[in-house]
């Protein structure tokens, strides 16, 4: 490391090596955001790439970024999946501009350099130079200049992408709780229903948080207690694997007692509500354990979602400080029925952008990052369940943003 | 073209976009049929055939719901849309339903006064012509973008 190097950059510093005391000042460090993209998303930490059924063919790619940095994923002539940072080794050009794609070779579009699908350079346009004029020096070596890769893994058609050697392999990085919670939901071949991207204006870390967050469902989203959506005691609870960064909560429901609840009462009084047309939530138990809600998450910014029968799978991208693109891929299984599709597509409302018990999600991270502007010194408080972050049979806990910030500052090494 | 119909169709989709923007929201799902289809999806998921957009009713009650819950249950900064709606143009008229296509740019007025280009896209419609009043059968909203601002909650 160079003098100047990143072992003199300063983060912000911790009033203690507790976990329940989170400095506002996170939130609003430029230097913490940098030391971010070096040490997490470029770090020992598995990020979401895509799933494999958008590049099911050889020569497909898909352009995502982990953190900010541009990564291309495509389906190999060989069926293997390969990662590369997308930028051209010559001067640095995105090589690939849409989101997805399809072709035998990636070409630069800036000085013609050619990659293959594994990202070795093949091709350097003129490169012996044109009627014996320029071109490279003899021992340039085409060899010297592929893509930097990054190690890549599959688990249930979900494709995750790291920089670094050291990480762990995927599952021992996820953990068994959480490879579980994942083959629980991801159980058969999925295909994309829809898709959207949600701009965030907050830090990546509060939405993260925030679905990390069982403490609040209840409270900033009122749709089901407005509508009276009875939510029996629905057990549940919380489990955070070893290292905190990963979670799932989960909360269980009777479906039919629901279902004969819902249509038998009549309206109490003149302010209780019913929904006009409760197909929204008509649900059925597909994975036949009774759990409706399961909100999984992979550190450091992807979220398997099972809300009913809506399945979605969520990936957060940093945009700079204060600005984060949360994109929705809202899924379906191939074995789905005409009436399990318009089930899904129907109980989409209740997520996304628009959605009737996540909109709020949208706005209250850009509310706490305005509070914080040039007002960021103090620390939050994140004390409900205790001071660790243990998995917890119960809900009313912040222990997953707790497991969130411990991951954090282990790899941050503050 | 009969001048009745493309008079009522106009008038339809005027009146649509005032209701909105005059924050007379409860009197939005009238402008449907019962079994109606609305859905507010992006370009880049109605060009794949995707069903799953933002926005999805398949009755006249689930648009009821969207006004009640932005009423009684969501949470969100104040806010109101001005829609500029552009050329209306009418293609087939059969069997007492119109397709109609026109063009849209909404800009969200935040309680602060911010302004911002919140939507740009088009309206895909299919109205109901035979009797009046002119109710939208499908209303399909192709955003341009598949990139929403924060949160969508009241209606395009």
């Amino acid at each position: 490391m160079s003098e100047h190097g990143i072992e003199a950059v300063q983060g912000v510093s911790w009033p203690s090596n507790g976990l329940s005391e989170v400095p506002f000042r996170l939130y609003t460090d430029p230097e913490q955001y940098r030391l971010e993209q070096e040490r997490i998303f470029k770090g020992p930490a598995w990020s979401y790439l895509c799933l494999a059924a958008e590049i099911p063919n050889p020569g497909d790619w898909v352009a995502t970024t982990i953190g900010e940095t541009a990564v291309a994923v495509t389906r190999g002539q060989d069926g293997a999946i390969n990662a590369f940072v997308n930028r051209c080794a010559h001067r640095g050009n995105l090589l690939c501009i849409e989101r997805h794609g399809h072709g035998k070779e990636i070409i630069c579009i800036y000085h013609g350099w050619t990659y293959d699908l594994a990202g070795k350079l093949t091709g350097v346009a003129f490169e012996r130079g044109v009627k014996r004029q320029g071109g490279m020096p003899p021992e340039f070596r085409k060899d010297d200049h592929d893509l930097p890769r990054l190690r890549v893994a599959e688990l249930n058609g979900l494709v995750f992408g790291t920089f670094s050697a050291e990480a762990p392999d995927l599952e021992t990085y996820l953990g068994p709780q959480i490879v579980g919670g994942i083959r629980r939901v991801l159980n058969r071949p999925v295909h994309i229903l829809g898709r959207s991207t949600q701009v965030l204006p907050n830090n990546w870390k509060l939405y993260f948080e925030n679905t990390k967050d069982t403490y609040h469902a209840s409270i900033l989203h009122t749709f089901l207690t407005t509508f009276r959506i009875n939510r029996l005691s629905m057990p549940g609870g919380i489990n955070i694997d070893d290292s905190g960064g990963h979670h799932f909560s989960q909360a269980k429901l009777d479906y039919t007692a629901e279902d004969a609840d819902y249509n038998r009462e009549g309206l109490r009084s003149d302010t209780d509500m019913r929904l006009a047309d409760s197909s929204i939530i008509e649900s059925v138990d597909e994975y036949g354990d009774g759990v409706s809600v399961q909100i999984l998450t992979i550190f450091p910014g992807m979220i398997l979602q099972q809300i009913r029968n809506s399945i979605a799978v969520r990936a957060i991208h940093p945009k700079g400080l204060e600005k984060t693109e949360l994109e929705w891929i809202h899924l379906g299984f191939d074995s789905d029925d005409e009436v399990m599709t318009e089930r899904r597509v129907r109980q989409g409302n209740l997520v996304g952008a628009a959605g009737y018990i996540s909109m709020e999600d949208g706005c209250v991270g850009g509310f706490v990052q305005r509070a914080l502007r040039y007002n960021d010194d103090d620390a939050g408080v994140v004390m409900m369940g205790g001071y660790d972050a243990q998995s917890q049979p119960f809900r009313s806990s912040e222990a997953a943003i707790r497991g969130f910030w411990k991951k954090y500052r282990a790899m941050i090494g503050d | 073209m009969d001048n009745t119909v493309q008079q009522g169709i106009h008038e339809l989709i005027a009146a649509y976009a005032e209701c909105i923007d005059d924050d007379r929201l409860e009197q939005w799902p009238d402008f449907f049929v019962e079994n109606c289809c609305y859905l507010i999806t992006s370009r880049q998921s109605h060009e794949a055939g995707h069903r799953h957009g933002v926005v999805y009713a398949a009755s006249r009650g689930m648009l009821v719901d969207r006004i009640l819950a932005l009423r009684r249950a969501n949470i969100f900064e104040p806010h109101r849309y001005r829609h500029i709606v552009g050329p209306i143009r009418i293609g087939t008229v059969a069997d007492g339903v119109a397709e109609v296509r026109s063009n849209f740019i909404a800009v969200r007025v935040m309680h602060d006064g911010e302004m911002s280009l919140f939507a740009a896209g088009r309206y895909l419609d299919r109205i109901a012509v035979s009797a009046e009043p002119y109710r939208f059968i499908e209303r399909l909203v192709i955003l341009d973008s598949e990139k929403i601002d924060t949160l969508l909650v009241i209606p395009l």
